[in-house]
């Protein structure tokens, strides 16, 4: 289930940085916000806007500002802003604080942190890993294999032959992410990371024999602890009634927390090789990526020679005599 | 068997799209149909044949079915080739 919010202690513990205020229990501070604020603005003065749920960013620009200022201003300005009752502050480029500004710390029982990072650099480590960690997620039905790069997703009703196509596409060489069970992460606005849960990890059943051990059976080479989703590919019962994509020109999405992932539905018939088909479908939407798309193409040349076909029509060309 | 020259009416001719709907309807019937065109013999039902022909709007096929239900697949051939969409 998604987590609420972080504490200061797994961020200083994850990221490196040093507590310069032990007597601040940092386990019991928690961290709701996702982003940061560099606090320039508030220690000059202007604190509209203030969000005081995020934690601050202290860097070389904030810190030459505080330099310029006599000792009186300066300890009235950092305690104006202690005031506001911020998470914690941290200190980037190894700026190591004056005494007076560490007393009016812990006079407010905010924490301070420091690290060597860059400015740029705590921003970015700070807002990717909060992010990670609060990063919305569910569980799915169905196997996550990564086939030549391509996270793909094999759904289907119980029994049709998830987990056997899985095992053939790791017998090819593919990589096994997790079977039944996945654990997905939205990671951002458009990722979705897929993942086993620790106690299922690498292992599949399979019908009539029970519980294979891919990573002991096939080695380190063929399984991966987590992959993002690229692709869904739905297995169904081969049905006379339904139509199947004949062209994929339309795509197909499933919604996943918001994130529109290409699917496909394969229907299963005796003697269709299943693996080759996903391997190609994996292969397809790469190469669709990389700006080429088989089936557009062939659209438009079919359009180009019905031009061609019209024109003839329109100059009186009888349909015969173009035969070449 | 059944003949029947049939002049194609779909605004856009035989484009990807329009083949795909064609091939569709063909596959509803059991009998084979060929579809004639500029002497080329293409079955119907398949995606990649009916594609290679490039028929636009105004050009006649000559479309033969043969098989159990030739009238009717003659006859659904001919609704969809003269529908103007």
């Amino acid at each position: 289930m998604a987590r609420k919010y972080v504490t200061l202690a797994e961020v200083a513990e994850k990221l490196g940085y040093t507590n310069l205020t032990p007597t601040v229990d940092l386990t019991k501070v928690k961290v709701y916000h996702r982003s940061i604020n560099r606090p320039a603005f508030q220690l000059a003065g202007f604190y509209d806007y203030f969000d005081t749920k995020r934690i601050q960013v202290v860097g070389r620009a904030e810190n030459e500002y505080l330099k310029t200022l006599t000792f009186e201003e300066r300890v009235e300005r950092v305690e104006k802003m202690f005031s506001y009752k911020f998470p914690g502050i941290i200190l980037a480029r190894g700026i190591q604080p004056p005494p007076e500004i560490l007393n009016i710390a812990l006079k407010y029982d905010i924490p301070v942190l420091s690290t060597d990072h860059s400015t740029a650099l705590v921003i970015v480590e700070i807002i990717r890993w909060i992010n990670e960690q609060l990063a919305e997620t569910t569980s799915l039905h169905g196997v996550l294999v990564d086939v030549f790069g391509e996270g793909i997703l094999i759904t289907g009703a119980s029994g049709i032959g998830k987990s056997e196509t899985a095992i053939e596409l790791v017998k090819r060489g593919h990589r096994l992410v997790a079977d039944d069970v996945i654990e997905v992460l939205k990671i951002g606005e458009d990722l979705l990371m897929g993942k086993a849960p620790e106690l299922t990890r690498h292992l599949v059943e399979l019908r009539g024999i029970g519980v294979v051990d891919i990573k002991s059976l096939y080695g380190v080479e063929s399984v991966m602890e987590f992959s993002p989703i690229n692709m869904i590919i739905n297995l169904e019962e081969w049905d006379g009634q339904s139509n199947y994509d004949r062209l994929g020109l339309n795509e197909d999405y499933t919604d996943i927390l918001g994130v529109k992932v290409v699917s496909h539905t394969i229907p299963i018939r005796p003697g269709r090789n299943l693996a080759i088909i996903i391997e190609t479908a994996a292969v397809n939407n790469r190469q669709k990526n990389m700006g080429y798309n088989a089936a557009q193409a062939l659209c438009d040349r079919v359009s180009e020679e019905i031009h061609k076909h019209k024109e003839d029509l329109e100059n009186g060309v009888e349909q015969d005599e173009e035969e070449e | 068997m059944i003949k029947k020259e049939i002049t194609i009416e779909l605004a856009k001719g035989l484009e990807a799209r329009p083949v795909a709907v064609f091939v569709q309807t063909a596959s509803q019937y059991e009998s084979q149909i060929i579809v004639e065109y500029r002497e080329k013999r293409v079955n119907a039902k398949s995606i990649m044949g009916m594609m290679s022909l490039g028929i636009a709007q105004g050009e006649k096929v000559v479309v033969a079915a043969d098989g159990p239900d030739e009238a009717e697949a003659i006859a659904g051939v001919q609704k969809y080739l003269t529908s103007r969409e």
